[in-house]
């Protein structure tokens, strides 16, 4: 511990290879505490807001609901349940748009709501969790429904339980915030810092880690001096540092925090498990707090409502399943008419095609941006090869390799470049003097893949149910052969039978005929 | 001279001797290349390409006795994956490319005469004699060999709906000045 601390005071800081400097926008809508928001008449909850398998309904339609009481149940050890964000009638059960790129539908339950916002029973806290058996805990978060909430929602109790094989050393609190205009982890550290703490503390007991990495960028440094305060007071300082890291686009990136942090590489297709480390987001780490020491389920989340097309940018405490254009409403509409709507941030978010789409637990920012903001991209022009996409890419990979064998729709050889360490950041599309749309080459080529592998699996299936048959016909007819064999042995048999006596009676006749003329006389 | 024709001779013999016992020792039972053309076909066994399947196509493609772009269902992508796999030009697509589908039964007007199930060669319809049959549209390979038989014309084919696990991202759309430039080069690509 000692050694831990004469680090405190000056710790080393490791870079990643590449990242670029975009300004950061955050000023737009940070100054503002976080604001609740009127509870919505109707509610949206997409059924699947996690990695892995689906949740199953659990209630039925018609029935009343109320807040923190579950609708749908995990369905596999990868999974996570969903629960209602406030009190109503589940009045239908039904495919709605979902914030994915893809602007398709998914199920979702639609709740009324009756405004009462009345909690279901809630389980009793675990304010005495160090003595509890750490199963326990991790089944309050498991049941919580707590997923990552920096936007891949993975389920958080799976990946706080990284078996026993495996050491864990140190616990990595994101707190990086890297993409622009995003700011509602700024707030929550600023507003919530003790919250942020108290999961902190349990996620320190469930690994059994000896220390504990807070990673901020050092262009929030309110969120960082009140993270400092608020550590301070507690005990935890002999494990725990607050690390202010220098502002790169893409620090928050998991692979890349770990390596500013520890200088540790993740290994390619590898998990931060594999290097001793697990990294979390405040907001999962408020969310475990929620779900241990008061016994809250998963049910809302700060969002920023950003961009220049918005009339009063700022974060707000949102239930699950409100409606997208709910929270443009509540700061104040749009000043313009937005060029486009994002979800997520400008470099990893994708356009929502409908203002109406949910927020779910991963959405961290609605995002309204002005033509100048976001101006349409110049048409593309050939790749130059001046290999600028090489020196900005965070993940060492090999961008205009990629980009050409995604084009030609070599699909092999561009997974010969690691195709699937690529993080999307689009650091590489930002820096192309020729405006290539990159990650838009990465992210076909990956859905691609996938796509042919599932199908490649369904024809497996077709073939194994196909030989099935075959089989089966074969096997009928060799049964219908051999039922007919034996039938016609049987009737051969019969007539034999029947026709010895008669040979027999002949034979007996014609060879002894005078004997038997005299027996039968 | 005479040296020397024996040498050779004994050689001869030698080596032949060697190539009989490997080609016993290492005999592959089955065609190996109609193998690899079977693990790239689709496994619909819907017969459009004339064969009763795909392993006889796939056989037929091996022997050489038909061309690589006879799978409908297959596509494109199939074609390109087959013209890989052979060394050969990819030629276009013998057959009108469509939809993925699955069958669905008109529980109306179906008789339960089990004759499509009996067809289905993946074993995807359920129904017995004078009962309502189903579809198991997870296993339907939208062959459309069912349709013929119903005596009702009960069966139709449904649209797949696309779902998000399965979704795509588009391929990024050209951009205009990009077109004129490099025709050439993604017609070689």
């Amino acid at each position: 511990m000692a050694v831990a601390h004469s680090l405190i005071a000056n710790r080393r800081l490791w870079t990643f290879h590449g990242g670029i400097h975009i300004p950061d926008e955050k000023s737009l809508s940070n100054g503002a505490p976080i604001a609740p928001i009127a509870l919505p008449s109707r509610l949206v909850v997409p059924l699947q807001q996690h990695i892995g398998a689906p949740a199953r309904v659990i209630v039925a339609v018609g029935e009343r609901v109320l807040k923190g009481q579950m609708i749908a149940e995990p369905t596999g050890l990868v999974s996570a349940p969903v629960h209602a964000p406030s009190s109503g009638t589940l009045v239908a059960i039904e495919s709605h748009p979902i914030p994915h790129p893809s602007g398709l539908m998914a199920p979702c339950a639609i709740i009324e709501t009756d405004g009462e916002d009345a909690w279901a029973e809630l389980p009793p806290p675990m304010t005495d969790y160090p003595q509890l058996d750490p199963e326990l805990i991790r089944e309050r978060i498991r049941w919580a429904g707590v997923v990552g909430m920096g936007g891949a929602s993975f389920p958080t109790s799976v990946k706080l339980s990284p078996g026993t094989d495996r050491h864990i050393h140190t616990l990595i609190i994101n707190g990086a915030e890297c993409e622009p205009y995003i700011s509602c982890d700024d707030r929550l550290m600023r507003e919530r810092s003790g919250h942020i703490f108290e999961g902190v503390r349990i996620m320190h007991h469930l690994l059994g880690v000896k220390q504990v990495l807070i990673g901020i960028e050092d262009n929030k440094p309110e969120a960082i001096e009140e993270m400092r305060l608020a550590l301070a007071e507690t005990d935890m300082h002999t494990y725990t540092e607050i690390v202010p890291i220098p502002t790169l686009y893409p620090s928050g990136g998991e692979k890349q925090l770990i390596r500013i942090l520890t200088g540790k590489e993740v290994p390619t297709k590898g998990i931060p498990a594999q290097v001793g480390i697990v990294c979390q987001n405040v907001g999962t780490a408020a969310a475990v707090a929620d779900a241990v020491l008061e016994g809250r389920p998963l049910v809302s989340r700060v969002v920023t409502v950003t961009g220049r097309a918005i009339a009063n940018p700022r974060n707000l405490e949102v239930p699950i399943g409100t409606p997208a254009s709910d929270l443009i409403a509540h700061c104040g509409g749009y000043r313009e008419t937005p060029r486009k709507l994002v979800c997520g941030g400008p470099m990893m978010g994708f356009a929502l095609r409908d203002a109406d789409t949910p927020i779910t637990k991963a959405t961290n920012c609605v995002l309204a941006l002005t033509p100048e903001e976001s101006p349409a991209p110049g048409p593309a022009l050939a790749c130059i090869r001046c290999g600028r996409c090489a020196q900005a890419c965070p993940a060492n990979l090999l961008p205009q390799q990629m980009y050409w064998h995604a084009r030609a729709k070599d699909l092999d050889r561009v997974q010969d470049y690691n195709l699937f360490d690529c993080i999307e950041c689009g650091c590489c599309a930002q820096v192309c003097p020729s405006h290539i749309p990159l990650v838009q080459y990465y992210r076909y080529a990956k859905t691609e893949i996938w796509s042919r592998e599932q199908e490649k699996r369904k024809s497996e299936q077709a073939r194994a149910r196909h030989a099935a048959k075959q089989a089966r016909l074969e096997r009928q007819e060799q049964e219908r052969q051999a039922k007919l064999r034996k039938q016609k042995e049987a009737l051969a048999a019969k007539a034999k039978a029947q026709a010895k006596p008669e040979t027999a009676a002949k034979q007996q006749a014609s060879a002894a005929s005078p004997t038997e003329t005299a027996n039968d006389s | 001279m005479l040296t020397a024709i024996l040498a050779i001779a004994a050689l001869a013999v030698l080596f032949g001797l060697m190539l009989g016992y490997s080609a016993i020792r290492f005999h592959v039972e089955g065609d190996p290349i109609a193998d690899q053309i079977d693990s790239l076909l689709p496994q619909t066994q819907c017969g459009q390409c004339g064969h009763p399947g795909c392993r006889p196509y796939a056989e037929a493609v091996a022997r050489g006795d038909d061309d690589i772009n006879k799978c409908a269902p297959g596509g494109e992508a199939t074609i390109l994956a087959m013209a890989d796999l052979l060394g050969r030009e990819p030629v276009a697509l013998d057959a009108e490319e469509k939809l993925p589908a699955v069958a669905f039964i008109d529980p109306e007007r179906c008789i339960g005469c089990t004759l499509c199930l009996q067809n289905c060669p993946v074993d995807a319809i359920v129904g017995a004699a004078k009962q309502l049959h189903g579809i198991l549209s997870k296993e339907c390979t939208g062959c459309e060999l069912c349709l013929p038989p119903c005596p009702v014309n009960c069966i139709s084919m449904v649209p797949v709906t696309e779902e998000i696990s399965g979704w795509r991202w588009p391929f990024p759309s050209t951009p205009l000045k990009e077109t004129a430039k490099s025709q050439p080069e993604r017609a070689a690509a």
